[in-house]
């Protein structure tokens, strides 16, 4: 999700008055167009997000500054301890590295992946093939997490399981494994279930980008005799610029904030080894009582997707490449 | 030497050709063998799993629906179409009111608004909790209905101002110089000629408050007020042994949202589209 150049231009430059016939409109002073009264248009949108967005992002701050007791209720001042504590937690580094496993491997899929699946559907002829196959890719995006979460814990499951089953069938025999049952393969499996949800959305956004693009270019250059491969590289690619671009942040942000697919296929084990900032701070506020220390995990995803923000919101403004 | 390169060029299409349908294959896969599996018996699931059901048990999907997936579809549907409506309904004012009415600190409040967007629910989810813990509105619907809106109102808002935006002015005078008030303007003029983008973010919000899990897991409890995905994670963990009964309810929680994309499909393009890129 982003905002665009013209976003933070607001729209409202009061509207010239074209006719003699709207006398009120001229007479009007700029001051006196701000009617007091207009502002019920855009009151329940401000009032909810100020209560229940933007209250809780302060009082998170203040509460990760306390110890606090759920269930008893009582609240300690404790200055950093909790940001300390969390800077020596073993699993919160842990975490870390899952989200940052998770940015890393889901650019190369679901970006640059996306980036050449999308360059090849829009270089078939047939535009039927061209909609069903961006439609199949997307058919994952669709469902919820939780479906494809549960799905694929079923999937990766030793015993019924259609992995397993498959690398038996291929003679890979050698490579049956518990997946989500052991330490080292357990986060690469959930991730490489998110790409298998994830990757048609960004297929069908690059589509679009690639169809934007005037067919005169690509034929000026097949005329010129410039293959296939060239024309990827030296007409989409940098056409499609601005969109992997803000296709990478969005991606990134969305590692950051990973939480329904671990919750239901590990719920961050086992032994904490498919743990992300999102589990651990759940877990830390709800299983362990611990909300203080939640809330400084939760500051630590603010502070990261709010860069992130920082960085889409400079490359949407960058205007685009003119043709 | 022209033939060779043809041939080369039409050896390439079939081999791109033969690649892309291979992946469609493998990614529809799981999907199918989600919804045969449905009607499987639980001794079928285990011995191959990619045999074709033998029984075709239908009534797992019956057993899913009695063992609750029928109480968390109906709250689902029911917190869906009632966020929705909010959340259009209430972007659709500010859009409004960013776009064409003039309105004081104007920048302030689009700011405000659209800055939303790059706020995570799970940095506000502990506040929040306590929150509706003391507005007595936890394990409450109404505290789904409440996030959800105010989550979705800054993307909402975003599609509808930008639409909006390209709307020519002209429209307003002409309904102002009729004698229109900006309240009818809105409701007769320019609503109706949002409605393309409306579809979208109708579409898009449907898709997100149907699979939302994180707020409904933390503030719902108890199966009345659980939505499905919550709910299918609970008849995985209560009825862990009859897998195909969970089969099929994941069936029920999946069929709707895909039948719903292929139907909008344009919508929802143009919707992700505007979204990203605009």
């Amino acid at each position: 999700m982003t905002v665009s150049d013209t976003a933070w231009k607001s729209a409202a430059p009061p509207p010239a008055p074209l006719s003699t016939k709207s006398p009120k409109s001229r007479t009007r002073k700029p001051v006196r167009a701000h009617g007091w009264r207009n502002v019920v248009w855009v009151l329940p949108a401000v009032l909810l997000l100020g209560l229940f967005a933007y209250l809780p992002l302060v009082q998170n701050l203040g509460f990760s500054f306390l110890k606090w007791d759920i269930y008893s209720g009582r609240q300690t001042f404790v200055g950093a301890d909790n940001y300390v504590r969390m800077f020596n937690d073993p699993i919160f580094w842990k975490s870390l590295l899952n989200n940052t496993l998770y940015a890393v491997i889901s650019i190369a899929f679901q970006v640059f992946g996306a980036m050449i699946l999308a360059a090849m559907i829009e270089g078939l002829r047939s535009q039927r093939w061209r909609g069903i196959l961006r439609a199949i890719y997307f058919v994952p995006s669709a469902i919820s997490l939780t479906v494809a979460g549960l799905l694929f814990y079923f999937i990766y499951e030793p015993e019924m399981g259609i992995l397993n089953a498959a690398l038996d069938a291929l003679g890979l025999g050698n490579f049956t494994q518990a997946w989500l049952g052991q330490e080292n393969t357990a986060i690469f499996a959930i991730i490489a279930m998110s790409q298998w949800q994830g990757f048609g959305y960004c297929t069908l956004l690059f589509s679009v980008a690639l169809q934007r693009i005037p067919s005169e270019l690509y034929e000026a250059a097949s005329i010129d005799g410039v293959g296939p491969f060239q024309r990827f590289f030296s007409i989409s690619l940098p056409l499609v610029r601005e969109m992997t671009g803000l296709m990478m942040i969005v991606t990134v942000s969305g590692a950051f904030q990973v939480f329904n697919e671990v919750m239901v296929m590990t719920s961050g084990g086992p032994n904490n080894s498919s743990q992300v900032l999102g589990t651990w701070l759940y877990r830390s506020g709800f299983v362990r009582n611990d909300f203080g220390y939640a809330a400084a995990v939760a500051t630590a995803v603010f502070i990261i997707t709010l860069v992130l923000a920082v960085i889409q919101l400079r490359i949407s403004k960058k205007r685009r490449v003119q043709w | 030497m022209v033939t060779r390169s043809a041939l080369l060029l039409v050896l390439g299409r079939v081999l791109i050709k033969a690649f892309l349908v291979a992946l469609a294959v493998v990614v529809i896969y799981p999907l199918v063998w989600m919804l045969l599996n449905g009607v499987k018996s639980n001794a079928e699931l285990f011995s191959n799993p990619f045999a074709m059901p033998v029984a075709w048990k239908w009534d797992n999907y019956i057993t899913a629906w009695n063992r609750g997936v029928g109480n968390y579809l109906t709250t689902s549907v029911l917190v869906t179409v009632a966020s929705t409506i909010a959340t259009v309904f209430i972007s659709a004012w500010a859009a409004y009111g960013l776009t064409r009415v003039n309105i004081p600190f104007n920048r302030v409040v689009l700011i405000l608004i659209l800055g939303g967007l790059m706020l995570a629910p799970t940095v506000a989810l502990i506040p929040l909790v306590k929150m509706f813990q003391s507005l007595g509105l936890y394990n409450n619907l109404w505290a789904l209905l409440i996030l959800y809106t105010a989550f979705r109102v800054p993307f909402t808002t975003f599609l509808i101002r930008a639409y909006m935006m390209d709307l020519p002015a002209e429209v307003d005078e002409a309904a102002s110089v009729d004698g229109a008030s900006k309240a009818r303007t809105f409701w007769q003029v320019i609503l109706p000629m949002c409605k393309p983008i409306l579809v979208s973010t109708v579409l898009l919000n449907i898709l997100f408050t149907w699979n939302e899990y994180l707020f409904a897991m933390v503030f719902t409890s108890g199966g009345a007020l659980q939505t499905l995905p919550v709910g299918l994670t609970n008849l995985m963990s209560k009825h862990g042994t009859d897998y195909p009964v969970v089969f099929a309810g994941m069936a029920i929680a999946a069929i709707p949202v895909i039948v719903l994309f292929f139907a909008g499909q344009r919508y929802f393009i143009r919707g992700l589209a505007d979204g990203v890129g605009k």
